[in-house]
């Protein structure tokens, strides 16, 4: 029980002004032995500088391949409480968005079922709710899913789908990004609960080039969005700007990356054909300046972090596409990426390291891509190229 | 639970729109602008109203209390509307103006603290760690704890030349994906794994394994009859690849395992390009509970940046400006042969032109 937890070193991070996770989690101890046990474990790890827990285990729900990692604690006779201590993603809705009686619901399930422990949210965006038995696996799946929740991605498998707030809280977003969300997390259910790929395949959806959720760093597939026209300027609106004291040379025009944008008093300038859309002026003026009207989005494939063969960020493959209900260019790519990548990528070979593999020329031309000058900084630098149209003498061998 | 209930699978996540705040659902794609009202606090308009968000922390490790104090701030001020952030804020979401000091002062009575917007330090992206890693190489969440008590300040200010995010991962397997972060502490391993001969062959697939290391140091190799494989620990780099597919390969090293420190990364396109972070500090030991070393070191990196750096330039594009030669001299971190790349493309990282700072 919590009182005699004898926690000492775990202890002296319940000082300072930082929310308390060993406060917290003392404060569901009492009721649950997972929790308990878990700090007493954890303090074990605090004293030997190492951790005690081994190494997965195959546990699921019937009928999925993903959503449930397995955990089991490598001192379970020390710490009986977490012996089992399995994590269950819950695909979270779109956006992060909830209300508190959909919460407290989730909160009720886990309070009877598992430890009383979460993380909100796991880096690829679902819901964790962090450890418990193999025995409450099903009964926590059927008590999630009769209040309308479902498992999220686990594995090499498509994993969750993740997006910024988008249009429901920000002038910045370019296309819906919660609704291509929940579209795409609908459509792959197959895919994201049955792991079936060479390894991980994630989807993540920023509504500008801010990129909110990290997309451009952290997902196999960046959906980014973008716009294609001018920026939208409220002359009377910058003028404000002007007169509250801002340091508009400073802040703005001199910052600009392409310098674009020229000042004359009151009124502002942007040569929209020279400008990258790097949203700073659109960031630091948000009541003059707006993204334009012909919006969509961005597609860049391949970022993940350095296992196995180094960090990648995506790599642009369309710097542009509309993307409005029923996102059937898009499911297009998807699967035609899917089935090259399927068929040709080895064994935990992410998407981003099988193109560096097979080369981004061969990789287009398989999916059906262009090559186009907004894919690469520069040309290649190296004259090794692999020419495959030659001149034949006349009446043998190629007619190009 | 009852047997009789139809047991439903696929069904995805709850459609978002249930959860949306009327005014957000009436704005939904017409917003005209926001505004930033204080640290944590902004609101958004459109032309059916304004929506304004306290921004809180939150341990991100969260008990299902906490969730239920948060929900009940929801609850009470927010007519039950909230949301989290892709950093582990929570978000309350209110249309009356006059909720955003109660919903403030409900936060305070919990001790969390407001903030995380504009040029702050945001919460920070984290990993697991000893709370429930088998590779973590320290813990996650403590380190978070103990960096954040000494920067709580700049997550209550906006008071840094420009936005600031850090990020902890346990090992580099990076589930945090430091790797574009302005300030990053890794977990790492230094000693090879130590094979168990005695499992191995019964738990692991040998090609598997082999294929798994990217330095090629792991060979298939025969034991008393029975095959398992070696490394070659000279070209081990303590990546971890081999025991993420194979349990009888632990690197944990109690003696050994630490931490290392990165800067300079970002994700956002604006001004520069997204940025990988590049090596600040190769290794300071686990000294837990409180890793005095590395609070230390993310102290000094703040505490140069916030003084060197010009308004809205973020912490690599600082470090670009002024030179990594300079960084190193600013923040006194010793530079070392651990320092110099040597791997995949490490050419690329090599000096070619004679600009150097003098």
């Amino acid at each position: 029980m919590a009182d005699d937890l004898k926690i000492p070193l775990l202890e002296e991070l319940e000082k300072g002004p930082w929310p308390s996770f060993v406060t917290d989690i003392k404060s569901v101890a009492g009721k649950s032995e997972m929790a308990a046990d878990l700090l007493r474990q954890l303090e074990k790890s605090y004293e030997d500088k190492r951790g005690y827990w081994k190494h997965g285990g195959l546990v699921g729900v019937r009928g999925y391949g993903g959503g449930v990692i397995g955990r089991y604690s490598a001192l379970p006779e020390e710490f009986p409480g977490v012996s089992h201590f399995h994590t269950v993603r819950v695909n979270q809705p779109s956006g992060w968005v909830y209300t508190a009686d959909a919460l407290n619901g989730i909160m009720d399930i886990w309070d009877e079922h598992g430890s009383g422990l979460t993380n909100m949210h796991g880096s690829t965006g679902d819901m964790v709710l962090l450890g418990t038995r193999t025995e409450e696996l099903e009964p926590t799946f059927l008590a999630l899913t009769q209040k309308g929740w479902d498992l999220g991605g686990s594995g090499s498998d498509m994993r969750t789908p993740s997006c910024c707030i988008g249009p429901a809280r920000c002038e910045y977003a370019c296309f819906d990004t919660l609704a291509l969300t929940y579209n795409l997390t609908q459509e792959y259910q197959d895919e994201l609960h049955r792991p079936m790929f060479n390894y991980k395949f994630k989807i993540k959806v920023s509504g500008c080039p801010n990129d909110c959720t990290a997309a451009i760093a952290r997902s196999d597939m960046a959906i980014i969005g973008i716009w294609k026209d001018d920026i939208k300027v409220n002359q009377e609106e910058f003028a404000k700007y002007v007169d509250s004291g801002m340091d508009v040379q400073g802040i703005v025009v001199d910052m600009c990356p392409t310098s674009c944008i020229s000042v004359d008093g009151k009124t502002i300038d942007i040569d929209d054909s020279n400008c990258v859309k790097c949203m700073h002026c659109i960031n630091k003026m948000p009541k003059a300046l707006a993204v334009g009207d012909e919006k969509g989005a961005a597609i860049a494939l391949g970022a993940k972090a350095p296992i196995v063969d180094g960090a990648l960020f995506g790599s642009i493959m369309v710097p542009f596409i509309e993307l409005e209900e029923p996102y059937e260019e898009l499911h297009d790519l998807i699967e035609r990426i899917w089935e090259f990548w399927d068929e040709h990528g080895k064994a935990r070979e992410r998407i981003g390291e099988f193109i560096e593999r097979v080369t981004l020329a061969r990789f287009c031309e398989e999916v059906g891509l262009d090559p186009i000058p907004q894919m690469v900084t520069h040309p290649r630098e190296n004259p090794y190229i692999f020419y495959e149209e030659y001149f034949a003498e006349e009446g043998e061998g190629s007619e190009e | 639970m009852a047997t009789d209930v139809e047991r439903k699978t696929d069904i995805g996540p709850p459609h978002y729109e249930q959860f949306l705040h009327p005014v957000m659902k009436a704005n939904y794609g017409k917003w005209l602008y926001h505004d930033s009202i204080a640290p944590g606090v902004l609101s958004h308009t459109g032309p059916e109203g304004t929506i304004y968000t306290v921004r809180a922390a939150s341990p991100r490790l969260a008990s299902t209390n906490f969730i239920r104090n948060m929900t009940k701030i929801a609850t009470d001020f927010c007519d039950g509307y909230l949301r989290f952030t892709s950093r582990n804020n929570v978000e309350f979401l209110t249309d009356k103006e006059e909720n955003v000091d109660k919903i403030k002062a409900a936060l305070a009575e919990l001790k969390i603290p407001v903030g995380g917007t504009n040029n702050a330090i945001s919460n920070v992206v984290h990993t697991q760690g000893w709370v429930h890693c088998h590779s973590a190489a320290t813990d996650a969440s403590g380190l978070v704890k103990v960096v954040m008590d000494e920067l709580a300040d700049y997550f209550t200010s906006e008071n840094l030349p420009a936005k600031t995010r850090l990020a902890v991962a346990c090992c580099l397997n990076m589930c945090g994906a430091v790797h574009a972060s302005d300030i990053a502490i890794l977990g790492v391993h230094r000693t090879p794994p130590v094979i168990d001969h005695s499992t191995l062959p019964n738990l692991c697939e040998i090609p598997t394994t082999v294929a798994s290391c990217p330095n090629n140091a792991i060979k298939p190799t025969s034991i008393e009859g029975k095959t398992t494989v070696k490394v070659d620990e000279d070209k081990c780099m303590y990546c971890g690849n081999c025991f993420t597919v194979c349990p009888s390969m632990p690197l944990s090293d109690p003696l050994n395992d630490g931490v290392s420190i990165w800067v300079g990364g970002k994700i956002s396109n604006a001004r520069t390009e997204p940025m990988f972070t590049k090596l600040a500090v190769p290794y300071l030991p686990n000294n837990p509970p409180r890793w005095p070393e590395v609070t230390d070191a993310v102290k000094k990196i703040v505490d140069v940046y916030a003084a060197n750096a010009r308004p809205f330039e973020r912490l690599g594009e600082w470090i670009d400006r002024i030179s990594w030669a300079r960084f190193f001299e600013l923040t006194g971190f010793e530079f070392t042969k651990y320092h110099l790349d040597d791997f995949r493309w490490a050419g690329t990282t090599y000096k070619r032109s004679l600009q150097n700072r003098y």
